[in-house]
């Protein structure tokens, strides 16, 4: 009886408050040979599009935030981190075309900023045709329908729009004027772009008004001020971008004369109102060599490439080496992952038919994959405004989608 | 528009309307990454009527808050691209400015040492 007694004074000993606070604090993932992180084959399914020669895999993100939760990582992304890890690089810029990297997005944001681009932006573009005489070949509906494709420069943010009850003023329609003939006895000639005169003072063409000769006559435009005397428009005149765009064909004796009244519109109503001439993406190549490719094989594979990604590099002694050189312009032909055809080896075809069939002896040898979160944008401006402006306008968009949906909520 | 059910309002639908992709798959990216959400999911009712059903379920709280709360980080997501995007296009054209002018007094340089050896020649 004696000794349980002692032995349990000896077991019974006072717990520390540093002990209480580590035993609270304890995580079993900082023990220090449990690895952090995701393992190396997770990491690429998870930030890597995997590109073989049938298919891409691993293209659907793992976007759920509780995704790798029994693993320990947190797969959520809050701002603080997004805006940590955002980064933009521009690659070239000049006043129609600009390419820039976008880096740590999610594809679906990056999407929604190329839809907006395309459908959402808006622009001018030459909406009504008032035709007084056309005489050409070309229907009426039809040259319509061609100069309301023309681009215009015109900031469509200087601009309101107009919609059915409103009278055409000079905050929301540009008048356009186009007269032309082809006097009998001349070759054919070309109606331009360029033949499109701007009317800064609005309509020419008088309405038949009900009142008698009495009352002013009314055109179809009420302009209360001339558009160039606006700051913006006094130095730069409203044209078509491009001056050589051909609008007609007119024979000898033949006659064109319109009025065609421009309004601000997007692209989601029509198509000529989109102000970029494309925009698109693609994801960041990575372009990895699996295992050393030397003399021969390397020359193969150089020759393959129809983009010039891959280079010989010299090693000492004569033996040559293939590097990546060039990843960004891999466009994903995959001809570097296909079993040779024969083709490629034109020289072996000439020396020896044997040699010519078969497969290459180095196939599944190279990893093409894409980067999840890194974007190569481009966008190709029509001329109203550059580049950079318009993302600036499509990410305005999204934020004020945003905040609509937010404001329907509450 | 929302349709839940007043006992329970961490499970809403909620209808926009006049919304397509582009809004609803940049909401539902956001949503998700959110750890308060159990479902995070948008369907398009059919193609020609412009309305988009986004569904939201929560561990708990409100649908309605945490929603409102994936917009709010959208749009400051938004802003963030914007500003980041303009330092950067501000930097490009410096440094392409740059170049011009240290391309133009190149030439510049080039051109006097030329002028200056046919004064020498004369």
């Amino acid at each position: 009886m004696e000794s349980v007694v002692e032995e349990e004074e000896e077991v019974r000993r006072i717990v520390t408050d540093e002990e209480k606070l580590e035993a609270k604090n304890f995580n079993v993932f900082d023990l220090p040979d449990v690895p952090k992180g995701l393992p190396p084959h997770l990491e690429l399914q998870r930030t890597r599009v995997v590109c073989e020669v049938g298919a891409p895999l691993h293209a659907t993100g793992t976007i759920y935030s509780g995704a790798y939760i029994s693993s320990g990582v947190d797969n959520s992304v809050n701002l603080e981190n997004f805006s940590e890890n955002f980064k933009v690089d521009v690659i070239s810029l000049t006043k129609t075309d600009m390419v820039f990297d976008m880096i740590g997005i999610p594809p679906g944001i990056a999407n929604a900023f190329r839809r907006i681009l395309l459908a959402e932006l808006p622009s001018m573009a030459i909406e009504k045709v008032f035709v007084v005489n056309n005489t050409s070949i070309i229907q009426d509906e039809v040259l319509a329908h061609r100069l309301g494709l023309i681009p215009l420069v015109a900031d469509p943010r200087l601009f309101e729009y107009l919609s059915e009850n409103d009278q055409p003023n000079e905050r929301n329609t540009i008048v356009f004027k186009l007269h032309v003939k082809c006097p009998k006895g001349d070759p054919r000639r070309k109606v331009l772009s360029s033949e499109l005169k701007w009317l800064p003072n609005g309509s020419e063409l008088l309405k038949e008004s009900a009142g008698g000769s009495t009352t002013n006559p009314k055109t179809h435009t009420s302009f209360s001020r001339s558009q160039d005397s606006f700051p913006e428009f006094a130095d730069n005149p409203i044209m078509p971008s491009f001056e050589d765009i051909l609008i007609a064909k007119l024979g000898p004796g033949q006659e064109i004369e319109l009025e065609a009244h421009a309004v601000k519109g997007i692209g989601k109503i029509h198509a000529k109102w989109s102000p970029v001439a494309t925009a698109w993406y693609r994801m960041f190549p990575e372009v990895i060599l699996l295992k050393e490719f030397e003399g021969k094989h390397a020359e193969e594979l150089v020759k393959v490439c129809p983009k010039k990604v891959f280079d010989i590099e010299e090693m000492g002694q004569g033996r040559k080496r293939a590097t990546v050189a060039r990843p960004r312009d891999c466009s994903l032909c995959r001809e570097c992952l296909r079993e040779g055809d024969g083709a490629i080896e034109g020289e072996a075809k000439s020396k020896g038919k044997a040699e010519a069939k078969g497969k290459r002896e180095w196939v599944d040898q190279v990893a093409l994959r894409r980067v999840k979160n890194h974007f190569i944008f481009t966008i190709e401006s029509t001329g109203s405004q550059p580049p950079d402006v318009l993302f600036t306008e499509a990410v305005k968009i999204l934020e004020d989608k945003c905040e609509s949906v937010i404001s329907e909520l509450s | 528009m929302e349709h839940g059910s007043f006992k329970d309002n961490s499970h809403a639908t909620f209808t926009l309307g006049e919304e397509d992709h582009t809004l609803a798959n940049a909401v539902r990216f956001v949503l998700n990454q959110d750890p308060r959400v159990t479902v995070g999911a948008y369907t398009i009712p059919h193609p020609s009527l412009e309305s988009v059903n986004i569904r939201v379920q929560t561990t708990g709280d409100p649908a309605k808050e945490v929603f409102k709360d994936a917009c709010q980080e959208l749009m400051q997501m938004n802003r963030h691209v914007r500003s980041v995007f303009d330092k950067a296009v501000t930097e490009y054209k410096a440094e392409q400015e740059r170049k011009e002018k240290k391309a133009a007094e190149e030439l510049q340089r080039q051109r006097e040492l030329f002028g200056s050896m046919d004064i020498e020649s004369n």
